[in-house]
């Protein structure tokens, strides 16, 4: 059964928990997360098996009740969605073990509804991934989007204000989406994404299909945070709780990345995408200018998780550049950032997460080297995953880096060469401004702070090996990339 | 040109529609307004997909024996209009989930105005 | 003879295994030190096992894992790596017997992590040395940029963050250069292969694009070989303890640079297509503006080890321009100079680390007189410095003569002149330090002190030591000569030399 059922069950998997959460948890409210766990790990777990099972075959469809398109709707199991999938529940399910203490501390009397909505959540990403429907992946984005809204709201004073603003800016990209999509339909009268590729060849100057992309193209690149669409992310994720920001951060903007990839090279194509504006020079050009703009935004920050969502403006220009390149190399350049930055960004949210949890702030200027002693191994992670961000060898970032620049080279695109690289010498501004408060002694300080009385005061151990392993992953990923390199060059839409 | 101005009345709307949304959206400070704003959006590309669904003297997608299937154009074509029955769902589902975050919002901040709250924060 | 496939990879790894040791015995400051010590002469004898095989010529290569698609990270262990790896391994026994002495006299803090940073430091040199091609020169380029950083700002002070600060900001923007030239290449040519005269044979060219990539090059490997006007780091990171100064910024760190150098000039490019851009012009010109200005600013600076970081930049350019020269001979001198600077501006460093923890002083005006307390330092003082200078028969005399006889061979005068007129300069840098510490009537504070303990004094003498022997027998021990002659004929003969 779970041969023929694996794309469906993956994603249904956290709609059942989704209900399953609220009836344990009316009763034991302590049961939400060890559930909301075991959803992620099942859904993390088929993702895994199919990715390895399927990732060379031909793409898997899977109708639902074996009605077919035009009349059925279908997921779409093919390379790039197992890709994506594995990433997005791998990286959950181990934020979600994290989170435990943290929703203990934060929001103890919400556990239970939080835990429902992250899972709905999950089931709007997933859906969003595998669907091979327009008009579905319309549905699964506001799914994911609605319980984005509500997760972000959980949090500071300002969180449902920032959850509110992301609302607005958030529903009307999903609109113009979906008024693109129309547009779309009226010129192919299909819905299917396969269906409708065979048919873009004929239709790819009609002014309407122009129009109907650019308001797709628009509306998601609000999801993703494209510069200068990216106003609602800093407050979104600096507000919202420890846990929803670590959990929303590494996923939410690269499901979105993952549609435009979805629509422009698979969709349309690139010689169709561009055949009448340059479509995919302009988001190249956006995302560089993304890319330098969320690093100097990031460098002026003081609050270490704004400081962070700046970064993510910025990470996410990387994937979207690596996209418009359309080659090879960018295209695994791309798509290697995106597993890159997912467990990159996880990591460093988590290492916020702790810090707040310790400490009661992060504000990063009130860093000091006494946490060098306190917290040695979140501070081992924090280092490796922000070495990664800078992109130095061997850490899974510079190989990223590394495929995009070949991908520049490739498009003889030299002004996004120099923005990538130029922007790692502002990552390593960043980053290593705080690395120099932590482990150093601050030489400029009024007064001295002793560190004789630090002792290790480290998170709990769940908190830990799951922000260690996301560490240890970065090596990991860095030194065998060439192994998930040769598996994203077979998906590469010829 | 009246002919294409009124041909296309339902576009028309859709245009006029979506502005009055996207103005609300923007220029409006109280977050109530902006709310009302959205839907104005939502309801615009609703309608939209409405109006290409619709045909000149077709019928409703019944099947009534008098009226030959055959031929298509007897017929209005019936999935853009239950598509849009789930983005209206959607959209009331939005609707709920704004008004939430609104109450929240008004309760720790006491205003709805989006300035003073911006005031507050920083 | 036994396989040696492996010994490559296992000497860049023996210091890197030590650093959990050096790191568990923290509280036991002999047993860390110990575990340092064996690390380094593992690696050093390591090292040695590949002596003769690169004497005669042979290639060991080791492929690890594919670390992009066609590019494994591997190692090899060619003349020329060898070479390199002998000087940096054979200096760091040394280097490890004088921090003892200096850590412990200076009572610095935070001795593990110094100890710690140093061992993944020569990891990082000898994968340098052995990388068989660009991009694991690049991963190891790299992660030496980032272990060399903690001993720069050891200090914790201001002076050292800012020195730790500005490090970074070279050497950072170096490695990306450096990416984006390896990037250009591998588009190129396909291969990122170091190969003996280089890859871009048979390519059809333009002057624009390889003006580009040679300059992109020449930032990444040119900032830690202090060629001008991107040196400036290196004077600053003279704020770290001085063992530091002494192997990481006169041999490890900068020869890794000017080792680059080569490697791009001889091994990427290749010397056809720097003479046929005229490339070589531009790596001339700057080198010997590196090599007269650098001599001249020596002047200037009081603090010692500053003048001496000055040296070392007018020096790591004589290496440069041996390379730039382009003839036989040229390059020749100028890998010979790898070694004899190597050796002599260690003794010089050791000297002035031996001063500051003896007697505290670190500026030349108060060198007054110290002759009388610490005879066996300054007398290893004069022999570095002579030697630098190119008096023979210090092994500088060798290397210099060499790089002469490589200009006339391409008929150029000026770089001899240039060669004349520095080791003036040099004499006249160093001379007043020697006429104050001999001929100068020191203060009354130097009545109490004697000698600097023996840990420094050894290698001290030792390193000096071995900079007149290898002055009188270029071949003795290592056939560095030998070994540098071929490097550059398989150079210029594309593989065989």
């Amino acid at each position: 059964m779970i041969e023929t059922h694996l794309p469906a069950l993956i994603a249904l998997n956290f709609l059942a928990f989704s209900v399953i959460i609220p009836l344990f948890g009316m009763w034991r409210v302590q049961w939400s997360q060890p559930l909301a766990v075991l959803g992620g790990g099942i859904s993390a777990i088929l993702s895994v098996y199919g990715f390895i099972t399927y990732v060379n075959d031909t793409p898997l469809r899977y109708f639902f009740g074996a009605w077919e398109p035009p009349i059925g709707i279908e997921f779409v199991y093919d390379g790039l969605s197992a890709f994506v999938i594995m990433v997005i529940n791998v990286i959950a399910f181990i934020v979600l073990i994290h989170s435990g203490p943290i929703s203990v501390k934060e929001f103890p009397r919400k556990r239970m509804a939080y835990y429902s909505v992250a899972m709905l959540m999950m089931l709007g990403f997933n859906g969003m991934v595998l669907t091979g429907d327009l008009f579905n992946l319309f549905v699964f984005l506001e799914i994911a989007s609605l319980s984005t809204y509500a997760l972000i709201a959980i949090g500071e004073k300002p969180a449902p204000f920032a959850a509110f603003r992301y609302l607005i800016i958030g529903t009307a990209g999903g609109t113009l989406f979906l008024l693109g999509v129309g547009f779309l339909y009226t010129v192919t009268g299909t819905l299917n994404i396969i269906d409708m590729t065979a048919m873009i060849p004929e239709f790819a100057d009609n002014r309407a299909v122009i129009t109907g992309t650019i308001l797709i193209v628009t509306g998601i690149a609000i999801k993703a945070a494209l510069f200068p669409m990216h106003g609602w992310l800093p407050d979104s994720y600096t507000f919202a709780s420890s846990s929803s920001s670590a959990l929303i951060a590494p996923i939410g903007t690269k499901v979105a990345a993952y549609v435009l990839f979805r629509v422009i090279l698979y969709l349309f194509g690139i010689e169709w995408a561009d055949l009448v504006i340059p479509l995919t020079w302009i988001i190249g050009v956006l995302a560089s200018i993304g890319i330098l703009y969320g690093s100097i935004m990031a460098i002026a920050q003081n609050e270490l998780k704004r400081m962070l969502a700046y970064s993510s403006v910025s990470q996410l220009g990387y994937i979207i550049l690596g996209l418009s390149l359309a080659n090879p190399y960018g295209f695994i350049g791309a798509l290697l950032h995106l597993l890159n930055h997912a467990v990159m960004k996880a990591c460093l949210f988590m290492v916020a997460a702790h810090i707040r949890m310790k400490e009661g702030h992060s504000d990063i200027s009130r860093f000091n080297h006494t946490y060098r002693k306190k917290y040695p191994w979140t501070m081992f992670s924090f280092s490796v995953a922000a070495i990664s961000m800078v992109g130095l060898p061997p850490l899974a970032g510079f190989f990223s880096k590394w495929y995009l620049a070949l991908g520049t080279i490739e498009a003889n695109s030299w002004v996004f060469l120099t923005v990538i690289l130029f922007s790692s010498l502002l990552n390593a501004v960043y980053f290593f401004r705080i690395l120099e408060k932590v482990y150093m002694k601050d030489p400029f300080a009024d007064k001295e702070i002793p560190d004789d009385q630090a002792q290790p005061d480290e998170v709990k151990p769940s908190m830990l090996w799951t922000t260690l392993t996301f560490a240890a992953a970065l090596f990991l990923i860095g030194i065998f990339n060439v192994a998930i390199v040769a598996v994203l060059l077979n998906i590469f839409p010829a | 040109m009246l002919d294409f101005l009124y041909g296309h009345y339902a576009y028309w709307l859709t245009i006029v529609l979506v502005c009055i949304g996207l103005y609300g959206i923007i220029f409006k400070k109280n977050l109530v307004k902006k709310t009302i704003g959205l839907t104005i959006l939502q309801i615009s590309v609703v309608l939209f997909w409405v109006a290409i669904g619709s045909k000149w003297g077709a019928t409703v997608p019944v099947y009534d024996p008098d009226i030959p299937v055959a031929d298509a154009a007897n017929y209005l074509n019936p999935l853009p209009h239950t598509l849009m029955l789930t983005a209206i769902v959607v959209g009331v589902a939005t609707l709920g989930v704004a008004f939430s975050l609104l109450i929240s919002v008004y309760n720790r901040y006491k205003t709805l105005d989006e300035e003073e709250i911006l005031n507050e924060i920083q | 003879m036994t396989d040696l496939t492996l010994i490559p990879l296992y000497a860049v790894l023996v210091s890197l295994v030590a650093v959990p040791f050096i790191l568990a015995s923290d509280k036991r400051p002999n047993l860390r030190e110990f575990w340092t010590i064996l690390a380094a002469v593992i690696k050093f004898g390591l090292v040695l096992l590949l002596l003769p095989s690169a004497i005669q010529g042979e290639t060991i290569e080791l492929h690890l894992i594919e670390i992009a698609p066609g590019v494994p990270l591997a190692l090899m262990a060619d003349p020329f790596g060898v070479f390199f790896a002998v000087i940096a391994s054979g200096l760091w026994i040394f280097t490890s017997f004088y921090s003892i002495g200096y850590m412990r006299g200076a009572g610095e803090k935070k001795q593990t992590r110094y100890f710690a940073s140093f061992a993944v430091c020569l990891s990082a040199t000898i994968g340098i040395a052995f990388s068989a091609n660009l991009l694991t020169f690049v991963i190891f380029y790299e992660i030496l940029t980032l272990a060399t950083y903690p001993l720069v700002i050891h200090k914790e002070n201001k002076e050292a963050i800012s020195a730790g600060r500005q490090y970074l900001a070279y050497t950072l923007t170096a490695g990306l250069l450096l990416v984006a030239a390896a990037a250009i290449t591998y588009y190129l040519t396909g291969t990122m292969d170091f190969q003996p005269g280089g890859v871009f044979g048979g390519l059809d060219l333009t002057a624009p694009l390889m003006v580009t990539v040679f300059l992109l090059f020449l930032g990444g490997v040119g900032v830690k070989a202090g060629i001008m006007p991107i040196h400036s780091w290196l004077p600053t990171a003279m704020a770290a303890p001085t063992p530091v100064s002494a192997l990481l910024h006169a041999v490890a760190v900068v020869k890794s640079g000017v080792f680059g150098v080569v490697r791009v000039v001889g091994y990427v490019l290749g010397t056809d297509v720097m003479t046929a851009f005229s490339l070589h012009e531009i790596l001339m010109v700057l080198a010997g503006i590196t090599i007269i200005l650098a001599s001249l600013l020596a002047f200037r600076q009081d603090n010692l080890k500053r003048r001496l970081a000055y040296s070392t930049v007018g020096h790591l350019s004589y290496i440069v321009l041996g390379a730039a020269l382009i003839t036989p001979l040229g390059m020749t001198g100028g890998i010979m100079h790898i070694a004899a600077h190597a050796t002599m501006k260690i003794t010089l460093f050791f000297c002035a680390g031996a001063i500051y923890v003896n007697l505290h002083k670190e500026n030349i005006s108060d060198l007054n007189g110290i002759a009388k307390v610490m005879p066996w330092t300054m007398g290893a003082f004069v022999i570095g410095s002579m030697g630098l200078a190119g008096i023979p028969p210090l092994n500088g005399f060798v290397s210099k003569w060499y790089l002469a006889m490589g200009s006339l061979e391409g008929s150029m005068v000026i770089p001899v002149l240039i060669l004349v007129i520095s080791g003036l300069l040099n004499v006249g840098y160093f001379f007043p330090i020697i006429w104050r510490a001999y001929f100068k009537k020191g203060g009354p504070e130097l009545e109490k002190h004697g000698e600097a303990s023996p840990f420094m004094v050894v290698p001290i003498m030792v390193t000096a030591v071995l900079s007149i022997l290898f002055g009188l027998f270029p071949n003795l021990f290592f056939h560095f000569f030998e070994l540098a002659s071929d490097i550059s004929l398989s150079i210029f003969n594309g593989g065989t030399p």
